[in-house]
């Protein structure tokens, strides 16, 4: 049976599973769930059958239902990629892969906070600690970045290429303005947006346009 | 009355007209609206109430939405839109995303066709059919309202109920400086889906856009046709939050138009023969 993804076009976290469906090949179908202005993801049924959590986004490949865009990515990327490359099984690689993942949950609760708040109308959250506390994780990644530049490597990992690590971390960072969060003082994390955008097959996702001829 | 009026903005274009204010919910919320925070509900009978602070603001229920007239002294009654509720069609509200510019900017944008290919590659357009063909803009001399006509552009995924490329048919409409409509041709033959734009004005750097389909589909979810709209919507947020300029220049040459925004160029008279001020940049 063809993999289902319980989808809404405007997540980040859903962006993460169709991109990393489309670098690994994998044929997939959307459910679209009415996230807003429905609130569809927060209904008994998508509660009791779905996610309990009512999170998106959640997966069903072949009755194995996985929810979290961190755990469908090492899920993913575990079954998929037969070459191990977006999720390295050396000790320490895997270490430093779930370190940034964990981060990547950190700036879903201030950078995406933020967005839902100015975007989608989330009146009741705290827009100044949402941006705060982005400024504060987009900090640790800036410097991070800025130390591998100078070691020669480009991504969050030192493995040769990009990894889930990157792919987790990188749709609220490209998105955050639309939370009224500039980029302008973290330049390795800019320049670290622009070598994303610019990987083969990068899909790009409403608000992040794929770099180069459309 | 007008020396007390709160509002951050005394100019009439927006305080004597019906302004959208949320879906027409009838549980109390809060909204903001010209700078103010103002509640909205409806009584057990469905009237709508509108307040500010203590004092009550007219207000009433369309188009599934509230509709709030600041100064109590509407210029003109609130604009038709026929085609919501008519038999056959689906009204589907996909309400609500907060963009941060003038909402001149949005409107200007939702009317036009040349940046399809670009800004919406693969659905609405794609290089290298990018040629705008020439079409009518007329303003309407009973309502008022600006409409373009013989519109048409090539698209490979006009609706949620496309799936191939096809030539679609355009008229779009202006009934406030806030907000507009278009129709388009729709999956059964000889129809027009109808959607409409309609924006809250925040501030003047800041609207709440709310979209509202009245359209023929009987295969997709409304879930699938809502995505469709916002992947739409979400595409041009960026580029509408980019604009050099936050408000809309009205005089002198700060932004030149080229011979396929007949529409934006109308538009602009339109707002300066009105003497709009809110959401417009004053001249260098």
């Amino acid at each position: 049976m063809t993999m289902k993804l319980y989808d809404y076009p405007l997540s980040g976290n859903c962006f993460k599973v169709r991109q990393m469906l489309a670098w690994l090949g994998v044929a997939f179908e959307t459910v679209p769930v009415d996230f807003h202005p429905g609130r569809e993801h927060k209904s008994a049924a998508f509660l009791a059958h779905v996610n309990p959590l009512g999170q998106l986004p959640v997966i069903d490949d072949d009755g194995f239902v996985l929810r979290d865009a961190q755990a469908i990515l090492v899920y993913l990327a575990s079954r998929y990629d037969t070459q191990g490359r977006w999720h390295p099984a050396d000790p320490k690689l895997r270490g430093q892969v779930a370190m940034w993942l964990a981060t990547a949950d950190e700036i879903t609760r201030t950078a995406s906070a933020a967005r839902l708040h100015d975007a989608l109308g989330y009146d009741h959250l705290d827009i100044d600690a949402c941006r705060a506390g982005a400024r504060a994780v987009f900090r640790v990644l800036d410097d991070h970045l800025a130390e591998q530049a100078a070691n020669g490597l480009r991504w969050l990992a030192p493995a040769t290429g990009p990894t889930i690590a990157d792919l987790a971390c990188f749709p609220y960072v490209a998105l955050a303005g639309e939370g009224g969060i500039a980029l302008d003082e973290f330049p390795a994390l800019r320049n670290w947006v622009w070598d994303f955008r610019h990987l083969h097959g990068f899909i790009g996702m409403s608000g992040i346009f794929p770099a180069g001829p459309a | 009355m007008k020396d007390t009026m709160p509002f951050a903005t005394d100019d009439p274009n927006m305080l004597d007209d019906w302004l959208v204010a949320g879906a027409a919910t009838p549980e109390p919320r809060t909204t903001r609206l010209l700078g103010e925070t103002v509640r909205l509900w409806s009584d057990a009978d469905g009237t709508p109430q509108c307040r500010l602070g203590e004092q009550p603001l007219a207000v009433q229920s369309r188009y599934g939405h509230f509709w709030v007239c600041p100064s109590g002294r509407p210029a003109r009654p609130l604009f038709d839109f026929p085609e919501y509720g008519e038999p056959g069609r689906r009204a589907i509200d996909c309400s609500g995303i907060g963009v941060a510019v003038s909402g001149l900017r949005v409107i200007e944008n939702f009317l036009d066709m040349a940046h399809f290919p670009f800004v919406h590659a693969d659905y609405l357009g794609k290089v290298p059919h990018t040629e705008v063909a020439q079409y009518q803009v007329n303003i309407e001399s009973a309502t008022g309202e600006i409409w373009a006509t013989d519109c048409r552009f090539w698209q490979p995924r006009a609706s949620a109920a496309h799936d191939l490329g096809s030539e679609v048919f355009y008229k779009y409409r202006v009934m406030q400086p806030f907000s507009a409509m278009l129709y388009k041709s729709s999956s059964r033959a000889g129809e027009l889906d109808a959607i409409g734009i309609f924006l809250q004005p925040v501030d003047e750097e800041r609207v709440i856009a709310h979209t509202l389909l009245a359209c023929y589909d009987d295969v997709s979810t409304d879930a699938e046709l809502i995505a469709f709209q916002q992947t739409i919507f979400g595409q041009d947020k960026p580029i509408l939050e980019n604009h050099a300029f936050k408000r809309m220049p009205l005089e002198g040459r700060a932004e030149t138009p080229t011979r396929g925004d007949t529409s934006s160029v109308t538009y602009r008279r339109w707002l300066r023969e009105r003497g709009m001020r809110f959401g417009t940049r004053a001249a260098a």
